[in-house]
């Protein structure tokens, strides 16, 4: 009767193939020694390491928020409502489940979800932040900024707010660093074990040069920060309520799996086209990179924001005239977000296509190329086994670059209002929300705040770490 | 006194504090010279001997990775070492100024001579104006470059090697510099034009009293330039003595194997019963200009106008010429990686030239080939393995795994490398050791002929001698053929049977090897065996 249905929205498959993809890739990776020395570089740096711990933690944040289900209703007593026979209720209870998709993130966030207010209200206030007409005791209406329901409803009239707020960060930041000292002497332990052992410790481990301090700080600051937001955020709006008032760090949380899985998907998008365009063009000249380059030139001179606006109005009329395919909010948003993803791709593949085909021009004409030439190796062969190869640090640098465009790109977009659906959390939307507010006085500054600095934070690191995988495979600054 | 002393002169590479190199690498250890005025001292050594360092630290123009540790550099008594970086400003250019190896890549390609050469005369000596014109023109006719008065506004793209050369030369003597440093002047250029500039900087030292260091690993450059020969090996001055001298008696084992690493003029026998294996005929190679929207075909690029000659079986052609001659493009041309525009190419009997993509891969085993550059000739993400198999299994021989990998180290055996070497990566090993193993990956296939492409012009002389030792046994033991194209006419007589000189896309004579290059008949081979310098050991 508890059981609940899990709901698999198309991007959530995605989001997990590609998690495993990459997983893969890196086992792949980790097979050639040239690759894993590179990649070793990276992690060695400590902006690398730390860079790559904060994406590591958006995409957890990403994942369990990729995991749905709807929670069933209680059971409802009057079964003359539904226009079925009574006698088929008694035999077989249907159970409803509701119209509401959480995911396992929602459960996690439990603290700051469903705590609504009525409107704004200013972070860790427990006042609204508009007046409203009250009655007071004496019978007398006066105007004045009402309590909020939720939070701070756990103070008595006279406590201080402050001095709450103060006593439960205080426990919650020890209980996060208690979390991480044990973590940290776990992993001690099992390195001296491992080390005393020698238990798969190979001579080039990573384990030996990786920056541990920054590593432990790193985390350490990411579980003070969790646990400081998990506590506190069930009794107060850290960064305040918004026009609705719905918490603006949940909203902010939740549009972390939009950034993430945008930029990710819609990188993936651009790579199969510029690389199978880029190289052909490169590698086999004459009518083929002629037709490859008038595609790419055409493309690259029309406005990309037209397209995408034309594109999104198009998906809107489509989910209009097919009401049926789409049962819940949810999947209609997931759909139109999906569509997104696909024509930012689509858009996006001109500039990768130009450098690999510049570089595959290079490429082809090495004399190792030649030599496989004379060896009557296959064309396929070749662009499998000599090129693509030797254009893989393009590629990658390309990835990770691009990554950070798109999630920005999403906030644009959402803003102008041809980006995801408003049902949707998104940053983007999170600023359009709160556009026109930024002019009142005094000003509701946290819900750009939040979506900037959520965004802001993830955008370093992805910019961080995508400097420090350049330098690492780009031949020119290796040396 | 001296113009230039050099006393225990040290330049090591740092020890970096958490990298894999803990220890500090000398790459020159204490190494002493002088020259005198109107003098040239040839400093001579392999890649990697810390030569072009030196040429560098007199001018203080290391890269900032290394540092001097110790020694004095005096110009005219003047401790370099002292100066500011700004004093040594006013040292450079006008009192010590140094030629480059590339004249490609050391002039600015958007500014025009009269800006390059004269950008020195405005900082160093303020002239100005008509003044400035004047004395660029004198430069420039000095350094023999043709009406110079109109070639001032040219831009350099549109001179050719040697004169670029030249320019750099008229840039470097622009401010009358008492020391000039050459850092292989002439390595990047055809030998007819080495000869005149070569010619040129001799004429100009003695006219002008100027001091020059020469670097090189050219012994013939040496022996032909040199007053005082400087042999250098791993950052160490081996043999300090006059040229003479150096090349009658040369005191250290590695001076003499130098000197003898030159090939002397021994002919080899041509075959007694030849037997065709290769004919060309009336070869032509051309590339289509192509033009407007609709890619018409609007003329051609003469690359090979007509070239027919014929390989034995188990015979070497040397083809000869110079870059631009297409010598190259006649090999690829063989191997079906270019069109040909007309003619007709016999492989054993059979036409070749009109064989499909899949018909000609019955051909692809018997005619191999070996590059010039051999770090560009191997996949760097590729073990030796992979590579050496890639050509056995493309063409389907040795399917079976076991075959494949004796064959595999009885290949690399052969060769002079070890077993061991199958997993490793091409960036380990030298260019020697590369070259080897491209032809060990020819050779894999059991060939009848190789076309060897410029296959030892990017190796050291000591290496050179070994490949074509290598090279010639494997000739001996399969009976392979060898079309050998080169533009090195030193090598020749101890390789080819035959020689084939090309120019601008035609043979211009060929013939066996001995009559060709005692008795050359077209003016173009003698004029490219006159330019060649030779060691004159006086014996």
């Amino acid at each position: 009767m508890l059981a609940v249905q899990p709901v698999v929205l198309l991007s959530d498959l995605l989001i997990f193939a590609l998690v495993a993809a990459l997983i893969l890739f890196f086992v792949q990776l980790a097979r050639d020694p040239l690759a894993r020395g590179r990649w070793r570089s990276v992690f060695v740096s400590r902006i690398g390491s730390a860079a790559f711990l904060v994406i590591l933690f958006y995409v957890l944040m990403a994942l369990l928020d990729s995991l749905h289900y709807r929670e069933p209703l209680p059971a409802i007593a009057t079964s003359g409502s539904v226009a079925e026979p009574a006698s088929e209720t008694m035999t077989e209870p249907v159970v409803h489940y509701s119209q509401e998709v959480k995911s396992v993130l929602d459960a996690v966030l439990a603290g700051l979800h469903g705590q609504d207010e009525t409107t704004y209200s200013e972070p860790f206030s427990i006042y609204s932040f508009a007046r409203e007409n009250q009655t007071s005791d004496d019978g007398n209406v006066v105007r004045a900024f009402p309590r909020l329901a939720h939070a701070g409803s756990h103070l008595q009239e006279g406590d201080s707010v402050a001095a709450d707020v103060w006593q439960r960060s205080l426990k919650s930041v020890l209980t996060g660093v208690a979390i991480m000292a044990a973590l940290v002497i776990l992993h001690w332990q099992w390195r001296l074990r491992c080390t005393a052992q020698g238990c798969g410790l190979k001579s080039d481990d990573m384990g030996a040069v990786l920056p541990w301090k920054t590593i432990y700080i790193t985390l350490g600051v990411l579980v003070v920060g969790a646990c400081w937001v998990l506590e506190l955020g069930q009794y107060y709006h850290i960064l305040g309520t918004d026009k609705v008032g719905q918490d603006v760090l949940y909203q902010g949380l939740k549009a972390i799996r939009t950034g993430v899985l945008i930029g990710t998907l819609a990188t993936l998008l651009t790579l199969p086209l510029a690389i199978l365009l880029g190289i052909s063009a490169g590698y086999f000249r004459g009518w083929v990179d002629d037709l490859v380059q008038y595609v790419y030139t055409t493309l690259s001179s029309i406005p990309g924001i037209l397209l995408i606006a034309a594109s999104v109005l198009l998906i809107d009329v489509y989910i209009e005239t097919h009401p049926e395919q789409f049962q819940l909010t949810t999947e209609r948003a997931d759909f139109k977000f999906l569509a997104l993803c696909f024509i930012l791709g689509m858009t996006s593949w001109t500039g990768l296509c130009r450098l690999l085909r510049a570089e595959t021009l290079k490429v082809s004409q090495l004399d190792y190329v030649q030599a496989a030439r004379a060896f009557g190796v296959r064309h396929g062969r070749i662009i499998g086994r000599h090129i693509l190869p030797n254009v893989t640090h393009l590629i990658l640098i390309a990835l990770v670059l691009d990554f950070s465009g798109f999630v920005l790109a999403e906030a644009v977009l959402s803003y102008i209002g041809v980006g995801v659906d408003p049902s949707m959390a998104s940053w983007g939307n999170m600023i359009n929300e709160a556009r026109a507010e930024l002019s009142r006085e005094p000003v509701v500054w946290w819900s750009v705040a939040a979506a900037f600095v959520l965004m802001f934070i993830l955008v370093l690191a992805a910019n961080l770490f995508a400097d420090k995988v350049r330098d690492a495979f780009d031949p020119r600054s290796a040396g | 006194m001296s113009l230039l002393t050099v006393r225990d002169l040290t330049i090591e590479l740092p020890a970096l504090v958490n990298a894999r190199q803990a220890q500090r690498q000398p790459m020159v250890n204490g190494i002493s010279f002088s020259i005198d005025a109107g003098e040239i001292l040839a400093l001579v050594g392999e890649s990697g001997s810390g030569k072009s360092l030196t040429a560098l630290a007199i001018l203080r123009l290391l890269p900032d990775t290394l540092s001097i540790t110790g020694g004095v550099i005096e110009l005219a008594g003047d401790n370099l070492f002292e100066r500011t970086e700004r004093q040594m400003n006013a040292v450079r250019g006008y009192r010590a100024a140094m030629i480059f190896q590339e004249p490609q890549s050391a002039l600015n390609p958007v500014q025009t001579l009269l800006q390059q050469i004269g950008e020195v005369l405005v900082l160093h000596k303020g002239l100005t104006g008509a003044a400035l014109k004047t004395a660029v023109i004198n430069l420039l006719e000095e350094v023999g470059i043709p009406d110079p008065r109109q070639r001032l506004s040219w831009y350099p793209h549109q001179l050719s090697g040697g004169q670029k050369q030249r320019v750099m030369i008229a840039m470097a003597l622009a401010c009358e510099p008492e020391l000039l440093v050459a850092d292989e002047p002439t390595t990047a250029l055809d030998v007819t034009i080495q000869k005149q500039i070569l010619d040129l900087l001799n004429q100009i030292r003695r006219a002008r009293k100027l001091g020059v260091l020469l670097i090189t690993h050219d012994m013939g450059v040496v022996s032909e330039m040199a007053d005082r020969v400087a042999v250098m090996r791993h950052g160490e001055i081996l043999e300090y003595r006059p040229g003479d001298e150096f090349f009658v008696s040369p005191q250290h084992e590695y001076s003499r194997q130098l000197i003898h690493s030159l090939p002397r003029r021994d002919f080899r026998q041509p075959l007694t019963t030849p037997e065709p294996l290769l004919t060309v005929e009336g070869l032509k190679v051309w590339f289509p200009q192509r033009h407007g929207v609709l890619q018409r075909v609007v003329g051609h690029t003469r690359a090979v106008d007509g070239v027919s000659f014929q390989i034995h079986k188990g015979e070497t052609l040397a083809l000869v010429g110079e870059s631009g001659s297409g010598k190259s493009t006649v090999g690829r041309a063989i191997l079906a990686l270019e069109p040909l525009y007309a003619g007709c190419i016999t492989f054993d009997g059979q036409r070749i030239d009109q064989l499909s993509q899949a018909e000609f891969r019955a051909y692809r085993k018997r005619i191999q080939v070996i590059f010039q550059d051999p770090f560009s000739s191997m996949n760097p993400r590729m073990t030796i393995r992979e590579i050496l198999a890639e050509g056995m299994i493309s063409l389907g021989l040795a399917d079976d795994h076991q075959q494949r990998e004796a064959k595999l180290q009885t290949l690399l055996l052969r060769v002079g490398m070890a077993v061991e070497h199958l997993d490793r990566y091409p960036h380990e090993f030298s260019g020697g050791q590369r070259q080897r193993i491209a032809i060990a990956r020819a050779i894999a296939v059991e060939p009848d002929l190789i076309i060897c492409d410029e296959p030892t012009s990017a190796l050291d002389v000591s290496i050179r001698g070994q490949v074509l030792a290598l090279l010639q046994e494997l000739q001996q033991e399969m009976g392979l053929s060898y079309l050998f194209i080169t533009h090195d006419l030193s090598i020749i007589p101890h390789l080819a049977h035959r020689v084939a000189v090309m120019s601008q896309g035609v043979l211009v004579e060929q013939g066996e090897c001995a009559s060709v290059m005692n008795q050359p008949q077209d003016s173009y081979t003698q004029a490219l065996l006159a330019a060649a310098p030779v060691i004159c050991t006086g014996l």
